[in-house]
């Protein structure tokens, strides 16, 4: 066969062609564009982060202040109305001020349990699928244990022996929370190091770090980032239910406390509506919220789940 | 013929456009014959075999020509019981086919009682015969699939497909992924099977040298159309088209001292735009000005066994010749832009 | 003249997973992967190592490519031990050992352009970026896709499995290795795209004077490629000489058979039945003695008794069979 003839073109340097991560995160921006109910489910965070983020513009009023009358009374149970959106509590606190800056509370559980439960999910996922061997069984039992614990009951238990606080109870939840996405990490990490293209890594001198930087990383952050939309939900589920049983931290202003005060108060006795179905329809909304972005990012990294 | 294919059209409806995997093909097959159908893939063979049996993929419609089965025009709401029964299909891979969950003894049973209405003791009976046929012990009816090794899976998906005792076999790339003495055994016990049974087959490959062993006539099929047919010795020996000489050369042949392997330069269409006129003609090195413009139609059998869809098949003979020599090959226009 | 690569006693046995009376009993049964290969590679050498499915070729290919270690012995690339190979030396051995792959889809990382594909090894070894784009310039010239704008800013998907293959190759000599193990390289290729890739492999070769090893189960292409052959079953080596010598007389039964099996293009090939018995054994309990005995049909007693040594013949040609070779 003739070799082909030498070309004298000069090839200019290419710095950083085809960055790897790049079209991974166009994809993952395009994804709420072609599902409707992710799309809708950003919208909803991206209202509820700008309700935190201005909470002091939208309630300037103080959520545990105690209110007074004209006529010097305690405003207890106020009724909804022009001067309270959302009426009173029972020691006079304004409703709906609580509902504002208990977005706050909400959505830090939420992303700092997020943000933890994704990191120490893939940090253990990628270490155990990737070395095997003695690594990976200690971690995978530590991960057992933590799975084999009743969930409520451990965040209870664990506040009362650290202190009624929303960073315990973010503790708590991350410790419980981490092994599920570090399981389905750590199975996508073994079947791609099988990959004819990781040995390649391997053959043209790859070391260990670059693999699992370069070559492994990309393909498992967006599973990442499924366990961490899950995360939120669940954080503020269980903040929210932690507080509603009383172990939270009475002086937190919260959803969770909100429906706490409004049962111990009998405000559904009192048919104060407006007290506990505000805050009840927020942690529904986040938790779906947070569902379907989960499963559009599902959708598309992911995609053997998508209908034929 | 026992079953007649003329003019096949099959178009996949995808994201990207229609893609027109058959367009066009036209063979038969003679009964109590072996058939190769060959070609590399994407040509359209497995799509075609899929068709005739009527289990083509969802987006998969058939959009023009007839096939005929034992005098009978067939369409995908007819083949359904005719399926096991008179036709029977081993599909690609029939090794993952077999249900993992089942023993193979209790899927050919099923077959036998659900579509072939034998009673539950005489189906056991017949299995256990079926193994015997295709040269596997009876007493392996009680494993699952994953405690056989792949030749006898294969072996027993063969056997599952003759349970109902068919005229026609399809056999889809049976011996591909297998290791080479255990497909020299199933090439064998598939023609013995054929001679006992006196079953018609056939055998979609796009190994050459499995039809040359095994095939009584052979079809070839490129880029969604049957090219040439005909006769073993004849197509393979005497090729009339330029594909098929040039495929020939691109097989090296173990017992020849000859070490040269000339490849064909290019490769084959896309079908989701297919190129009007002949489809080889980037590749062909005898491609007159005309061929891209007007393809051939193949000859009809009833004229000639041996058939071939070139408009230069009258000079099929000298361009035979030419095409030995390598430096041929290096006159396509594929191979000048490549 | 010293062999480039020399392969010396390689045993190498995977553990299986355990059924619970195998632990209760404390019993580890293990798939004898390989067991006691030893061969010489001479620099240039161009070697096929053939077998079916289970004979421990692909293991060998990748042993000496230090992917795996072995379990016992041992294998000296340019004089060193690659057992001892850590850092520096380790890099660079690496430098001169490369790796084709059966599957030009998965070789490459589909996340990455061919471009970044092609410069991974240069990257790895430290090589400054400025000197990238030259090499991989060279590196494509080498396997005929000098239309380099064409290729490097795409991604694998977007491209035919020929190219693909082309392009594994180009990443493989970007560094000019002195040794190349190709493991299938084109069973995975298009019947009529393989003769292209298969040229191109022999006339890189020539043209860079590598040392390769061609694992296949496909004795006609080894034919095409290699002057000498390894025959394996089972975890050994049943026989090795020249290429021809193989095919046209084999000595050991199991080559005979292989040999007989193998379909040609030619409709009047022989049909006669095969001179082998039954499948393949367990690999986790291969026959005593000789391990093709049970299929062989010239097998008597002392196959059982002892395994046959490699026993070189007249020409260099070794095989291990107890049977009389004349």
């Amino acid at each position: 066969m003739v070799d082909a003839p030498e070309t004298s073109v000069v090839v200019p340097p290419r710095r950083g062609r085809g960055q790897s991560i790049l079209p991974v995160l166009r994809r993952m921006a395009a994804m709420p564009l072609k599902d409707p109910f992710a799309f809708m489910g950003l919208l909803i965070y991206a209202q509820f982060v700008a309700v935190a983020l201005f909470a002091d513009q939208l309630a300037p009023v103080d959520p545990l202040e105690i209110l007074f009358t004209q006529a010097g009374k305690v405003a207890a149970n106020v009724a909804p109305g022009a001067e309270f959106p959302l009426g009173t509590t029972n020691l006079g606190r304004d409703i709906y001020a609580q509902l504002v800056h208990g977005t706050r509370s909400a959505l830090a559980v939420g992303l700092s349990a997020a943000i933890i439960v994704a990191t120490v999910g893939t940090v253990v996922g990628l270490v155990a699928g990737y070395f095997g061997g003695t690594i990976d069984a200690v971690l995978m039992r530590i991960a057992d244990m933590a799975l084999s614990l009743p969930f409520l009951p451990f965040v209870i238990v664990l506040t009362g022996f650290l202190g009624a606080s929303t960073s315990n109870i973010v503790l708590a939840v991350t410790l419980l929370l981490w092994p599920n996405s570090a399981r389905v990490i750590r199975s996508q990490v073994l079947s791609l190091r099988e990959r004819a293209y990781i040995e390649a890594a391997r053959v043209t001198g790859a070391s260990h770090r670059r693999i699992l930087f370069v070559h492994i990383a990309p393909n498992i952050l967006p599973l990442s980032f499924v366990y961490a939309a899950i995360a939120i939900g669940w954080a503020i589920i269980t903040e929210a239910s932690v507080n509603f049983l009383g172990f939270g931290d009475p002086t937190s202003v919260s959803w969770g406390m909100m429906l706490q005060d409004a049962f111990t108060s009998q405000a559904l006795s009192r048919g104060q509506y407006a007290w506990f179905v505000p805050p009840g329809i927020c942690i529904i909304l986040v938790v779906v919220a947070g569902f379907f972005i989960s499963r559009g990012y599902e959708e598309v990294f992911m995609p053997r789940l998508r209908g034929r | 013929m026992i079953l007649e294919v003329d003019g096949l059209q099959i178009h996949y409806h995808t994201a990207g456009g229609t893609v027109r995997a058959v367009d066009g093909a036209s063979f038969a097959i003679p009964e109590g014959r072996i058939v190769g159908l060959v070609g590399e893939s994407g040509c359209g063979k497995t799509t075609a075999v899929r068709a005739i049996m009527g289990v083509l993929a969802e987006n998969g419609r058939r959009a023009g020509g007839r096939v005929t089965f034992k005098g009978k025009p067939i369409d995908e709401a007819t083949t359904k019981p005719l399926l096991w029964r008179d036709i029977a299909y081993v599909p690609q891979s029939a090794m993952s086919s077999l249900d993992p969950v089942y023993t193979v003894g209790t899927q050919i049973v099923e077959v036998l009682t659900k579509r072939g209405r034998h009673g539950r003791a005489a189906a056991r009976a017949r299995a256990a015969e079926l193994f015997d046929l295709v040269g596997l012990s009876e007493s392996r009816l009680g494993d699952y699939p994953h405690q056989f090794s792949g030749g006898m899976r294969q072996r027993a998906a063969i056997a599952m497909a003759l349970a109902l005792e068919p005229s026609l076999l399809l056999a889809d790339e049976p011996v591909t992924a297998l290791d080479v003495i255990v497909q020299r055994q199933i090439l064998d016990t598939l023609r013995a099977l054929q001679q006992r049974l006196k079953l018609s087959m056939v055998l979609v490959t796009h190994d050459i040298s499995v039809v040359a062993y095994l095939c009584d006539e052979v079809v070839v099929m490129y880029a969604g159309q049957v090219i040439e047919s005909g006769p073993v010795r004849e197509v393979l020996g005497r090729p009339r088209h330029p594909y098929t000489m040039g495929l020939r050369n691109a097989f090296p042949d173990l017992m020849s001292d000859a070490l040269e392997l000339v490849p064909i330069a290019g490769s084959p269409p896309d079908l989701g735009d297919p190129p009007p006129g002949c489809r080889f003609t980037p590749r062909c090195p005898f491609a007159l000005a005309s061929c891209s413009t007007q393809a051939a139609a193949i000859g009809s059998r009833q004229d000639r066994a041996h058939v071939s869809a070139c408009l230069r098949d009258g000079e099929a003979d000298h361009l035979r010749t030419s095409a030995l020599d390598p430096v041929t090959w290096q006159r396509s226009s594929a191979y000048a832009t490549s | 003249m010293a062999a480039l690569v020399s392969v010396r006693d390689v045993v190498k046995h995977f553990p299986v997973a355990r059924s619970l009376g195998e632990v209760v009993r404390r019993e580890r049964p293990v798939v004898r992967a390989l067991d006691g290969v030893s061969f010489d590679v001479g620099a240039g050498d161009a070697v096929a190592i053939v077998g079916e499915s289970g004979c421990g070729k692909t293991t060998l290919g990748r042993l000496m490519l230090k992917l795996v270690e072995p379990t016992t012995g041992s294998i000296t690339f340019d004089g060193s031990a690659l057992g001892g190979l850590k850092g520096p030396a380790l890099g660079a051995f690496r430098r001169q050992a490369q790796l084709v792959f059966q599957n030009p889809f998965d070789a490459l990382n589909p996340r990455f352009t061919i471009y970044r594909a092609v410069a991974e090894p240069l990257v790895n070894a430290g090589i400054p970026e400025a000197e990238h784009a030259d090499r991989i310039a060279a590196a494509f010239r080498r396997v005929h896709l000098p239309d380099l704008d064409r290729y490097l800013d795409k991604y694998p998907h977007q491209l035919s499995g020929g190219q693909l293959q082309r392009v594994v190759l180009a990443r493989a000599l970007v560094l000019a290795p002195r040794f190349l193990v190709a493991d299938e390289p084109v069973s995975m290729l298009d019947v009529s795209v393989r003769a292209g890739i298969l040229a191109l492999m022999r006339e890189v070769r020539d043209a860079m004077g590598l040392t390769a090893i061609y694992i296949s189960h496909d004795l006609a292409l080894v034919r095409y490629l290699c002057d000498r052959t390894l025959v394996m079953y089972l975890g050994t080596i049943v026989e090795d000489g020249p290429t021809g010598e193989i095919v046209r007389r084999p000595r050991h039964p199991y080559t005979q058979a292989l040999v007989a099996a193998v379909p040609v293009p030619d409709p009047d090939q022989s049909r006669a039945p095969l001179p082998i018995k039954g499948n393949v054994p367990d690999a986790r309990e291969p026959p005593s003695g000789c391990r093709f005995r049970d299929r062989c049909p010239h097998a008597f007693a002392r196959c059982t008794d002892e395994p046959p040594p490699l026993r070189a013949l007249a020409d260099g040609h070794r095989v291990a069979c107890h049977l009389e070779i004349n």
